[in-house]
């Protein structure tokens, strides 16, 4: 059974003890339409960019630019779309860690395999 | 002894927050989201085993049906330009529900599951040209390991195209419990998260040669 001086008690701990979170979390402000639009554009053309490698030639620059607009790319859909860095670094805390455990994990197993070093 | 002052998130029609916006969770956010990105961090891991099996086989193939026989590069920039759309169209109806705008979120959802049954058609027209030019899933090494990557990403798209419409349908019968904006926020990042699982695809599956 519920009483007043209960739910004062949990929502001091909950708001109080944890409180530096709580307005995080619908920190992402409302941005107009326009702002994503925006974003997509830049978006569309990173991508634009990435296709018209397969018919220019890139030389030494073609990995490194491939890898850089894919990482590009993806930070901005995560940061923005996925509204990543308006809301608790506890979220991005809980994708990246998975990210980078993921990344480091296959390219151990790539490497057992000496993928690198048939490349 | 109930008592009045009681607090009822779902009654009160804000879903689990407090006066001011925070969550009556022991971190203060919402657990639906830590659990959305806790699934979508280990997400990572099943398309980081796939993507580097890829990697790993691609070069496994006969000499005349290797990825670079096979892939029609345009053809598949269309169909990523087509995904990255759909992130847009997505973020627009999370940026609707947040106005709780019912229309507008709708709206929005629906082009996105459009958008992303598109992407799908793309992949069944891939997959069935492949197959008419010899390439099957034993194929080869290359083979399987590619339909394997690609045809798991079809799924989650797939899946991502259910929730959509099964959301416009729950929300046009005004039956979402709790906070609606938060639910069409947590469906928008699995769709984003297809979105860049895709991003990583087609640059390492595509348009890096073997």
């Amino acid at each position: 059974m519920s009483t007043t001086a209960d739910h004062v008690e949990h929502a001091d701990h909950d708001h109080g003890d944890h409180g530096d979170h709580a307005p995080e979390a619908h920190a992402h402000e409302h941005k107009p339409d326009s702002y994503y639009v925006k974003i997509a554009l830049i978006l569309a053309a990173i991508t634009a960019l990435e296709t018209s490698t397969y018919w220019v030639d890139f030389g030494a620059f073609f990995l490194p630019t491939l890898l850089i607009l894919m990482a590009i790319k993806f930070v901005m859909v995560a940061s923005l779309f996925m509204h990543l860095r308006g809301d608790s670094k506890i979220f991005s805390y809980l994708f990246y860690s998975g990210l980078i455990l993921a990344i480091g994990v296959y390219v151990a197993f790539l490497a057992t395999f000496r993928f690198f070093a048939s490349t | 002894m109930a008592d009045i002052a009681v607090h009822d998130p779902v009654s009160d029609g804000h879903g689990a927050h407090d006066d001011h916006g925070a969550h009556h969770t022991s971190t203060g956010l919402s657990n639906n989201k830590m659990a959305m990105w806790m699934f979508l961090g280990s997400e990572c891991l099943l398309f980081g085993g796939l993507i580097s099996t890829y990697m790993l086989y691609r070069g496994r193939h006969p000499a005349d049906l290797g990825p670079d026989q096979v892939f029609d590069i345009p053809f598949t920039s269309v169909s990523s330009f087509v995904l990255l759309m759909s992130s847009l169209t997505m973020v627009l109806a999370v940026s609707s529900a947040a106005q709780k705008d019912d229309r507008r979120t709708n709206l929005w959802l629906t082009v996105t599951a459009l958008l992303g049954a598109t992407f799908v058609g793309g992949q069944v027209y891939e997959f069935t040209s492949f197959y008419r030019e010899g390439l099957g899933f034993t194929s080869s090494l290359f083979s399987s390991s590619f339909f394997t990557l690609t045809g798991f990403h079809g799924v989650h798209v797939t899946v991502g195209i259910i929730m959509l419409m099964a959301l416009v349908g729950i929300n046009k019968r005004g039956r979402i419990p709790g906070d609606k904006a938060e639910v069409v926020e947590l469906v928008g990042l699995y769709w984003h998260f297809v979105d860049v699982v895709w991003i990583i695809i087609f640059t390492l599956v595509y348009l890096i040669p073997s």
